[in-house]
This record gives C-alpha cells, sequence and structure tokens, in this order.
C-alpha cells in the first residue's frame, strides 16, 4: 500500500472510533450545561463548567453508598467464586469417577438456563429459606453475594475445569510424596499455576456483576443497600427527566468502569479472549 | 490413602459450591418447571391450584406474549448481523498495521463494560434530544427523529444500542481468532495474486469458524435474553412494540401477578435459548476446518 493511503486509512479508524464513542461525549459535555443551553444545542461545547448538577446528582443518587455497595457485592462474590470452583473443578479432573463426570456434566449443562427462568422459583427458594431457617437471603448484600456465586459458578468450572486438564500433574504427585495434604497441594503448587484462568474469571465476573440490574432488583429492596445500576434505575424513575443533571448522573457511573479498564485493559482484553476459546 | 480419607476430600472440595449451586440454580429450576403447572397470584396465603397444561395452552393465546416473541425474533436477527458485521469489521481493522489501531480497539471495547442499563439510558438522550437537534439542523429528518415514539424504528433503536455494546466483545474475540491465522499462509496467497476478498473467503473466514461459533453464540443468547438495555431504552413502548420475551415475563410474573403462567411462559423461553443456541453450536462447529 501507498504511504498517503495508509496514512488516510490511519486517520480514518481513529475518526470511526471516535464516533463510536461519541455518545459517551455528548454525555459527558451535556452534564456540564444548564437546562436552556441543553436544550438549544445538544450537540455544542459547554459554555462554562459548572459542576453544580454533578452535585445534586450525586445526592440524589446516594453515590458514594452506591458504589461501596456495588464493590462490596462484586468484590466478595468474585473472590468466593474463584476459590469454591477453582478447589471442586480441581477435585473433578482428578477424581476420574462417573460421580464427578455427572456433576461436572450438570455444570455445564445449567448454563443453557437464562435467569429469567430461574427469578420467580429463586426468589421462593429464598423466601423460604428466611421464614423458615431465618437465614436473611433476601434484601442483605450477603444474600445476594449467595446467588451471586451459586449463577457463576457454572462458567468458573467449565473454563478452571478446561484449564486443568492442561496441567501436568507430577508436581501434584511429587508434593503428596513429600507429605503435602490435598489441600496443601491444592493452595502452594495449583492454585498459583492456574493464576492466567484465575484472572480471566475475574475480569468476565467483574463485567458481570458490576453491571447486573435484574437480580439486584429483585432482592434488594432497602434504599441503602442500592448497587450502582439499581441507584440509576431508580434515579431515572423518582425524578422526571432532567437531563443535564442525568448527564452527570450517567458520567458518574462510568467513572469507575473507566479507571477499572485503565487499569486492567491488558487483563480485560486477554481475559476475554482466553474466555471465550474454551 | 484409604479411600474414605479420598471421600472426604473429594467432599471438602466440591460440597461448598455445590450446596451453593443447588440451592441457587437447581433447586429453582426444578421448583419452576412445578410452578408452570399451577394457577398461582404469588400471594402466600393463596392457593396453589394444579391446572396441568392450561398455562401452556393459554401462553399460545396471549396475544401480547406471542407479539413479544416476534419481537424477540427480529431484533435477535438484526442483531445477530449487526454485531457480527460490525465486530468482524472491526477485528479485521486492528489487526492490520495502522497506527492508531490500539487507540480504536480500546474505543470499539469500551461500550461493553460500561452496562447495558445505563447505556439504555445515555441512548435515550442520544435519540430525543441529540437526535431531533441533528435532524432540525442538517435537514436529514427522515434519518435523524426521536426513533424512540416509532415502533418498528422504536426496535431499531434497541438494535443500535446493542450492537454499539457488544461489536466491541465479539471484535475481541475475531482478533484472537485472526491472529492465529498463520502469517505464511496469507503471503503465500499474496505471491498466488489472491486479492483481499479472494483471501477473506478462502483462507479467513474458514479458519475463524471456531469464533463464528463463539460469537454467534454470545449474540444469540445474549439477543433473546435482553432485558437491560430493553428496560431503560423503551421500558417496551411506545405501546409495547419492543416488549421482549424477558421483558414479557417479568411483566406477567411480577407486574401482573400470573406467576404459574409467567414461569410457563420462562420454561417455553428456556426451551427455545437451550434449542436455538445449541443447534447454532453444532451447525458452525460442523463447518469449523481443521488445520
Amino acid at each position: 500500500m501507498k504511504k498517503s493511503g495508509k496514512w488516510l486509512l490511519d486517520i480514518l479508524l481513529f475518526l470511526a472510533s471516535l464516533v463510536f464513542l461519541s455518545p459517551v461525549f455528548i454525555m459527558l459535555i451535556n452534564s456540564f450545561k444548564d437546562r436552556a443551553e441543553l436544550y438549544e444545542n445538544a450537540l455544542a461545547l459547554p459554555s462554562s463548567f459548572s459542576f453544580e448538577y454533578y452535585k445534586s446528582a450525586m445526592e440524589k443518587m446516594n453515590f458514594f453508598t452506591a458504589l461501596g455497595n456495588s464493590l462490596y457485592v462484586t468484590v466478595i462474590s468474585v473472590i468466593i467464586v474463584i476459590v469454591l470452583a477453582s478447589m471442586t473443578a480441581w477435585m473433578l479432573v482428578r477424581t476420574d469417577n462417573k460421580l464427578s463426570k455427572i456433576i461436572f456434566f450438570t455444570f455445564v449443562a445449567t448454563m443453557l438456563i437464562p435467569f429469567q427462568t430461574l427469578m420467580m422459583p429463586l426468589m421462593q427458594v429464598m423466601d423460604w429459606i428466611r421464614t423458615n431457617l431465618h437465614i436473611p437471603m433476601l434484601n442483605t448484600h450477603e444474600g445476594l453475594i449467595y446467588m451471586n456465586v451459586g449463577f457463576t459458578s457454572s462458567m468458573a468450572v467449565f473454563l478452571y475445569h478446561g484449564f486443568i486438564k492442561s496441567v501436568p500433574i507430577a508436581l501434584e504427585e511429587a508434593a503428596t510424596l513429600d507429605g503435602c495434604s490435598k489441600l496443601g497441594v491444592f493452595w502452594r503448587i495449583v492454585f498459583p499455576l492456574l493464576k492466567n484462568i484465575s484472572v480471566t474469571i475475574a475480569i468476565l465476573n467483574v463485567i458481570a456483576l458490576w453491571n447486573d440490574y435484574l437480580l439486584p432488583s429483585l432482592t434488594l429492596s432497602d434504599k441503602g443497600l442500592r448497587t450502582i445500576p439499581l441507584s440509576t434505575f431508580y434515579f431515572f424513575g423518582e425524578f422526571t427527566i432532567v437531563w443535564n443533571q442525568a448527564m452527570a448522573g450517567l458520567t458518574l457511573t462510568i467513572i469507575p468502569v473507566v479507571i477499572f479498564y485503565i487499569f486492567a485493559q491488558k487483563y480485560i482484553i486477554k481475559g476475554i479472549a482466553a474466555g471465550a476459546v474454551k | 490413602m484409604s479411600k474414605s480419607k479420598d471421600k472426604a476430600w473429594f467432599a471438602l472440595f466440591t460440597v461448598p459450591l455445590l450446596f451453593i449451586f443447588t440451592t441457587v440454580v437447581l433447586i429453582p429450576f426444578i421448583i419452576g418447571i412445578v410452578y408452570s403447572f399451577v394457577n398461582w397470584d404469588g400471594i402466600p396465603a393463596n392457593p396453589k391450584v394444579f391446572v396441568g397444561f392450561d398455562n401452556y395452552v393459554q401462553l399460545f393465546q396471549d396475544e401480547r406474549f406471542l407479539s413479544s416473541a416476534w419481537h424477540t425474533v427480529q431484533f435477535t436477527l438484526l442483531a445477530l448481523v449487526c454485531v457480527n458485521i460490525l465486530g468482524l469489521a472491526f477485528a479485521l481493522l486492528v489487526t492490520t498495521k495502522l497506527r492508531s489501531r490500539n487507540a480504536a480497539r480500546t474505543m470499539f471495547f469500551m461500550p461493553n463494560l460500561i452496562g447495558g442499563l445505563i447505556l439504555g439510558y445515555i441512548w435515550q438522550f442520544i435519540f430525543t434530544d441529540a437526535f431531533s437537534f441533528l435532524g432540525e439542523k442538517t435537514g436529514f429528518d427522515s434519518v435523524f427523529f426521536n426513533w424512540l415514539l416509532h415502533p418498528q424504528f422504536a426496535l431499531y433503536a434497541i438494535v443500535a444500542v446493542f450492537t454499539w455494546q457488544l461489536a466491541g466483545y465479539t471484535m475481541i474475540i475475531y482478533i484472537a481468532g485472526i491472529q492465529g491465522i498463520p502469517d505464511e499462509l496469507m503471503e503465500a496467497a499474496k505471491v498466488d495474486g489472491a486479492n483481499l476478498w479472494q483471501r477473506l473467503k478462502s483462507i479467513v473466514f474458514p479458519l475463524l469458524m471456531p469464533s463464528f461459533t463463539i460469537c454467534l453464540f454470545l449474540t444469540l443468547s445474549g439477543a433473546f435474553k435482553i432485558y437491560d438495555v430493553n428496560l431503560s431504552l423503551t421500558k417496551g413502548g411506545p405501546s409495547n412494540a419492543t416488549e421482549m420475551f424477558a421483558m414479557n415475563i417479568f411483566n406477567e410474573i411480577f407486574a401482573y401477578g400470573n406467576y404459574g403462567l409467567g414461569q410457563a411462559k420462562a420454561i417455553i423461553f428456556f426451551l427455545i435459548v437451550a434449542g436455538l443456541t445449541l443447534t447454532q453450536v453444532i451447525i458452525t462447529k460442523r463447518r469449523e476446518v481443521q488445520m
């Protein structure tokens, strides 16, 4: 290809990606405008930068509470699923019998069940546990975390299972001969070897759980427990849409995602590619 | 080591997750099947009346359900085409030696991280305000008007947002596939005088079949189960013209309180999603070629 042609393509690609992201840009510029200015021209740059709408959006969304709630639920869910799914998958791979196969097959088969098929009976089960066993499964973060772990376990076991099959067993046998218990073998030898796939599973689940709306909307009713998608939903429902304030609110919700993306970009891209190949 | 000790270890490692999985997925699934055969309004004090297959008969006479099914089919087909063409085009562009490729890749993927609910709200503003403004100023008001007020265009609006969300994700998977194609193969074809389209058709696309399998699966199941974007962008409107499967089920159960009927719909939904995605994976898997 000629040099000038390449230059042109280069610029075109860059422009195309800018156009692709323009909705985010439009959101950003309108978050600074007052109402009159916004309705006059939705695409113009703001004439002055006012953070006033950020302040009011932050208050109405209870932003920092929601951010903390989202962080708590996402991080704890992901840690638990990583720990439990890796242990389970390892045992299933290393124990070659019928039971392991049945368990593994059950995990895989349930990946086909859409959440909508489970949501109502799930709420019934959780309500039953709450009234009969007095364990607060509904309207608590811990209950939501429990359900998150349940829903993400299939995919996590599936991915770990595929990965562990390719991990040579020799190292584990050597450690066993040296007197290591199974727990020791797993945590000292196997788990560190699973780092790559663990990162993949963590990334995929962070994205899914952070953005999840439906399950939290069904389980959390207290205002103080709301996660970011929930508080965004109520923000749009409770207040008649004042677009400039709404844009400020949406910008706020995107900031944590952008920060996460900047720091974990390499792993996100790798993780998604690796997660898909299996 | 003794057998019973092995069993104890097996239990220690697998039972915690199995227990959670059983209470969250398996038991609700079984109970869900049972619920689909009863008539119940969701109030614990009221009786659950066994009605056999009545709910299943009734749902096929529910016009709103059938039209939501039709919207979902239309939406899924359009989304499948748009997401994958755009995702593949992005992937082909950012695997060239262009200097802006890394920046472009980063930006193309970005919407996927933001999450469906929030994407829907951003686009609600784009369609209502930015579009009408553009239409007024440029005169292209046949393209730039508020799509959300028009039944058919509101559906296209959801396709647009869903495509925006998922194109970058499929791009990543297609990139992984493209990078797996050996350079020698492409070089050899070039030397033999194959043009760009011939190279794409005879080398790239066949070798990309595994990526197609995954991307089609992701878009197919994602599109069929769409809820967040549907809720935040159109709420099913105007006048139910964009109510999809998932939203219809949710409303039947939690808004109208028809727990049995709604659950029967949910079971049918499961059968369709499972059947469709399995068929698709089997078909595309068969077309995968070994190098």
